[in-house]
């Protein structure tokens, strides 16, 4: 008998212990469902044209007032054209646009039907009273505590930009870039007004 | 004589108004004060940049704001707040261990020691294989496989192993060598 022999050896593969199978399929799938939920949510949040605007809460800064109230809810403002403007002190573009939109505020309040918000987007107290003071802006002003304004609009793209809030509290235009004049504001918040007037 | 107590007088009232001011006014912070906290917080504006870093006129703003609350003898705890009351938590450099948060102090270190348990498994599992040699005119050693080059049936000492069906298939692709 031949006594020249080869020894082999054999790699043996094991699979892995179920439970540290279950642990990391857990793992993953914990972080799986995580990841889909704040995906689901910040597809929730994109507010569109023609969406109806979740309720949103502005406390206005020293100096302004929807009445007596030192705070309004959109709530408070159903039946009524609501124009929302986010703008800094920092930024530029929203000072060509500050005094067009003051201006198309002091036309459109006779009628009553219209109110404009300003809501002051990451900015500092003093500067922000500073810019009111400068062009003389006279609706009511609030800063967006938390971004939780800009977050429920989305507004991720930057300031200026304006949103016209129909009387049935539905998104009816964004305009993303400043105004140029108040011919440009007028006629968005004219159809609105004479919509409101037709239903009473 | 009372001339002097009147000179004197007035001049000790002078210097005790002086003093009196220059204890009232606080320091002008200086610029490694407000950097130390603006370091701790990041531009809400321009994401992912440090406060004590960026160079947009709204970070020059909040950096002067920190330094006018510092001045105010406002606490580090107290700016960071009113920071986070403005503009939210995702200023912070650091979130708070709140909410959903919990999972960027929890998922790292938890990923980290799933890692090493696999890795000790992993270990393990190599040391129990063993390596691939082929030892010629050499006792066999009682714990590995051996293969005849005859081609003959296994004789292997580890008995678990014996029906192992890839050990059935490699002894097949050697015998077909053979």
């Amino acid at each position: 008998m031949d006594q020249t022999r080869q020894t082999t050896s054999v790699p043996v593969r094991r699979p892995l212990p179920f439970r540290a199978q279950l642990l990391v399929w857990s793992a993953l799938l914990f972080l799986l469902i995580i990841l889909g939920l704040s995906v689901a949510r910040s597809r929730n949040t994109i507010l569109g044209v023609g969406s109806k605007v979740p309720e949103f809460s502005l406390t206005f800064m020293d100096g302004y007032n929807f009445g007596s109230a030192k705070a309004v809810k959109l709530s408070d403002l159903r039946g009524k054209v609501v124009l929302v403007n986010f703008w800094a002190t920092w930024c530029t573009p929203c000072q060509s646009e500050a005094a067009a939109l003051e201006t198309a505020w002091r036309s459109s309040q006779p009628s009553g039907q219209v109110v404009f918000l300003g809501v002051d987007y990451v900015d500092t107290d003093t500067e922000a009273r500073a810019y009111l003071a400068e062009f003389d802006i006279s609706y009511p002003n609030g800063p967006d505590l938390q971004t939780r304004i800009s977050q429920l609009f989305n507004r991720n793209l930057g300031v200026p930009e304006t949103y016209l809030i129909d009387q049935q509290g539905i998104l009816r235009s964004i305009q993303i870039v400043p105004f140029q004049s108040v011919g440009q504001i007028q006629p968005l918040i004219d159809p609105c007004s004479r919509e409101i007037n037709s239903w009473t | 004589m009372k001339r002097l107590v009147w000179i004197l007088g007035i001049l000790l009232i002078f210097l005790a108004f002086a003093t009196g001011q220059a204890y009232a006014q606080q320091p002008t912070p200086s610029d490694d004060q407000v950097n130390a906290i603006a370091s701790q917080l990041f531009c809400p504006v321009c994401e992912n940049t440090p406060l004590d870093v960026c160079p947009t006129e709204a970070c020059q703003q909040w950096r002067e704001l920190i330094r006018q609350m510092l001045a105010q003898g406002k606490s580090e705890a107290d700016i960071k707040q009113y920071f986070v009351d403005h503009y939210g938590a995702r200023v912070l450099s650091e979130p708070p261990a709140t909410g959903l948060n919990w999972l960027v102090y929890i998922v790292p270190p938890a990923a980290f020691l799933v890692g090493v348990f696999l890795l000790y498994l992993a270990f393990r599992t190599w040391k129990q294989s063993r390596p691939a040699s082929v030892i010629a005119d050499t006792p066999m050693q009682p714990e590995w496989k051996t293969i005849p080059e005859s081609g003959s049936s296994p004789k292997t000492t580890d008995s678990t192993e014996e029906n192992d069906e890839y050990i059935a298939r490699l002894e097949e692709e050697l015998r077909k060598q053979s």
